[in-house]
């Protein structure tokens, strides 16, 4: 909560500083407030919340207990390599103090998200995230693209949650109640007696979630919004904003519709199976590397949704927690790496990367971690990722899923070599280095030992909500 | 003695006619936003979406005597509102650069 409090109060600063001329400042202090607010965060770790509710005038609306403590965790921790990777996208924009506020009240919805416990908060945590985005992919103002993803997200967006508010009102209506938890123990309690337009609002929210994480077949807007906007906010997009609409459809589906799980898993089922097929042949068909990206986003979806499907109550968040991070972590350095080579080479393309393994070794080598990441590769840590996923899905009666799962990702390991391949095996015309400034170069390299590191104890992550 | 009238006449009608009837107009919104081309249209066709939506909260919030649904309302108002003022400035701006708010025209990213 106290994180929640610095990260809004971080993005009225970031305006001020307009007025008061400080703006040189703010880079350092959005750094300086994003650490306090991740170390802050954990000061409420392990809360007592039979003592009653240490902020009450928020109604029981909103609840930081462990789960959405850790999630605010990595969001706030990929937030502070998020902006390390985008001083150089601050430093040229113009009207900086405005897309710092923007970013931060991204971030505040993103927060607000990992921790509601009321459909009102709830709503207003997808909007407080997504109407900064709508601006955000928008921003490049003379840029045609990036003026159709910002509006192409803005209608798939508040489509979206039309869908998600009919299901509200609709669940509202059988239950009588916006609590979370009350509408999972009226559900449970009812023993599938309640009406039936109870069941048809569950269903319309998860397809309004499914639009929100980009899982087909609802995915049809997120490559033309990843490939519009500026590099710097897909990032933003695909690892912070990612995390907080899994963290919401953790709760919501865990927590809240848990007991009428008959119901949406079929539904479920479907669309993760879609999700890997659609979204691993269609990146395997790419020549861009951010369009890549963005299917395979779609894949990762898929993934995290298995954990979801398997609704074990508690034991699916940790999957889900340490799927994020290692995903986000391995995002982070991919785009930064794509960020500065589509600057100097001028395209996003495969052949980019052509020689990279000769002009710059250090930085092929962190693509490398990152491509081995996202693919699954073991001793990194998106291989365990996948692991605990699977030992999660491995209980239920969804083992096709599995098998289907294992036959995409080997599909998705050949879209991710094709990157390793051009960079090593690929001679460029070109043969001095890429100009990486340092700060990009430190960050890949402490991205990259961080997969590695999470890689070789995953225990850590995994064993913090036990 | 108002309110008690006001929940008494809303409740006259049967709760199955609140939620056919906001299924249609929601139906409706959410045909208009995938079907018809021109910009503005889409943005009224999303308001529609939500008004559908909080006539529904009413009536239920009315029908439960739970002022939650209304208060919801209000949220989602505020919302839709600050939706649509963002919308129309990026409306705005494609303007500028394409001369025309007809979103066939928004084809460029496809490969």
């Amino acid at each position: 909560m106290k994180g929640l409090f610095i990260v809004s109060g971080l993005g009225i600063l970031a305006m001020l500083a307009e007025i008061f001329k400080f703006k040189k400042l703010v880079y350092p202090l959005v750094l300086i407030g994003l650490i306090a607010a991740y170390a802050v965060n954990f000061t409420e770790w392990n809360f007592d919340w039979s003592q009653g509710n240490p902020y009450p005038l928020f109604a029981n609306m909103i609840r930081f207990d462990n789960p959405a403590l850790a999630f605010s965790g990595v969001i706030l921790a990929v937030a502070f390599f998020w902006f390390i990777f985008a001083n150089d996208y601050f430093k040229n924009e113009t009207n900086i103090t405005d897309h710092f506020a923007l970013v931060l009240f991204t971030l505040t919805g993103a927060l607000m998200l990992t921790a509601y416990q009321n459909m009102v908060t709830l709503f207003l945590g997808i909007e407080i995230m997504s109407i900064p985005l709508y601006v955000l992919a928008a921003s490049r103002k003379n840029d045609m693209s990036s003026n159709e993803a910002g509006f192409k997200y803005l209608i798939m967006g508040s489509f979206a949650t039309g869908f998600l508010l009919f299901g509200i009102a609709l669940v509202y209506g059988a239950t009588g109640t916006f609590d979370i938890s009350l509408i999972s123990a009226k559900i449970a309690a009812a023993h599938g007696a309640l009406p039936i337009f109870c069941y048809a609002g569950i269903l319309l929210m998860l397809v309004a979630m499914c639009f929100k994480v980009s899982a087909a077949p609802f995915h049809f807007w997120a490559p033309d919004v990843y490939q519009g906007s500026p590099t710097v906010i897909t990032a933003f997009m695909s690892t912070i904003v990612k995390t907080a609409a899994f963290a919401a459809f953790m709760r919501l589906f865990l927590f809240g519709f848990g007991p009428a799980h008959d119901k949406w898993a079929t539904g479920l089922s479907v669309i993760i199976a879609l999700s890997l097929v659609i979204s691993n042949i269609t990146a395997a068909a790419q020549t861009s590397v951010k369009r890549m990206l963005a299917y395979s986003s779609i894949s990762h979806a898929a993934f995290m949704l298995m954990a979801i499907l398997a609704n074990n109550g508690d034991m699916s968040v940790p999957p889900i927690l340490y799927y994020t991070f290692a995903y986000s972590i391995g995002s982070i350095t991919a785009f930064a790496i794509l960020y500065a080579i589509s600057k100097s080479e001028g395209h996003d393309g495969f052949d980019a990367f052509n020689g990279l393994g000769k002009r710059n070794p250090l930085i092929a080598a962190c693509m490398v971690i990152a491509m081995l990441s996202l693919a699954g590769i073991p001793i990194t840590a998106g291989f365990f990722a996948k692991y605990y996923i699977f030992t999660t899905l491995m209980a239920t009666t969804y083992k096709w899923l599995l098998i289907l799962a294992v036959l995409t990702s080997a599909v998705g390991v050949y879209y991710y070599f094709k990157v390793i391949i051009a960079m090593y095996f690929k001679s460029s015309a070109k043969s001095e280095a890429v100009a990486f400034d340092s700060t990009t170069t430190a960050l890949v390299v402490i991205t990259s030992l961080l997969t590695l590191a999470i890689g070789f104890v995953p225990n850590f992550i995994i064993d913090m909500l036990r | 003695m108002n309110n008690i009238l006001l929940q008494s006449s809303i409740q006259v009608i049967p709760i199955n006619w609140y939620i056919l009837l906001s299924a249609a107009l929601f139906t409706i919104g959410a045909l208009g936003v995938m079907f018809r081309r021109n910009a503005i249209i889409i943005f009224m066709c999303i308001e529609l979406m939500l008004n559908a939506v909080n006539l529904l909260l009413v009536a239920f919030s009315s029908f439960h005597s739970d002022a939650a649904g209304q208060v919801f309302v209000f949220f989602i108002m505020a919302v839709a509102a600050a939706e649509v003022a963002v919308g129309l400035a990026i409306l705005t701006m494609i303007y500028r650069n394409v001369k025309s708010i007809d979103i066939d025209l928004l084809g460029n990213l496809k490969n």
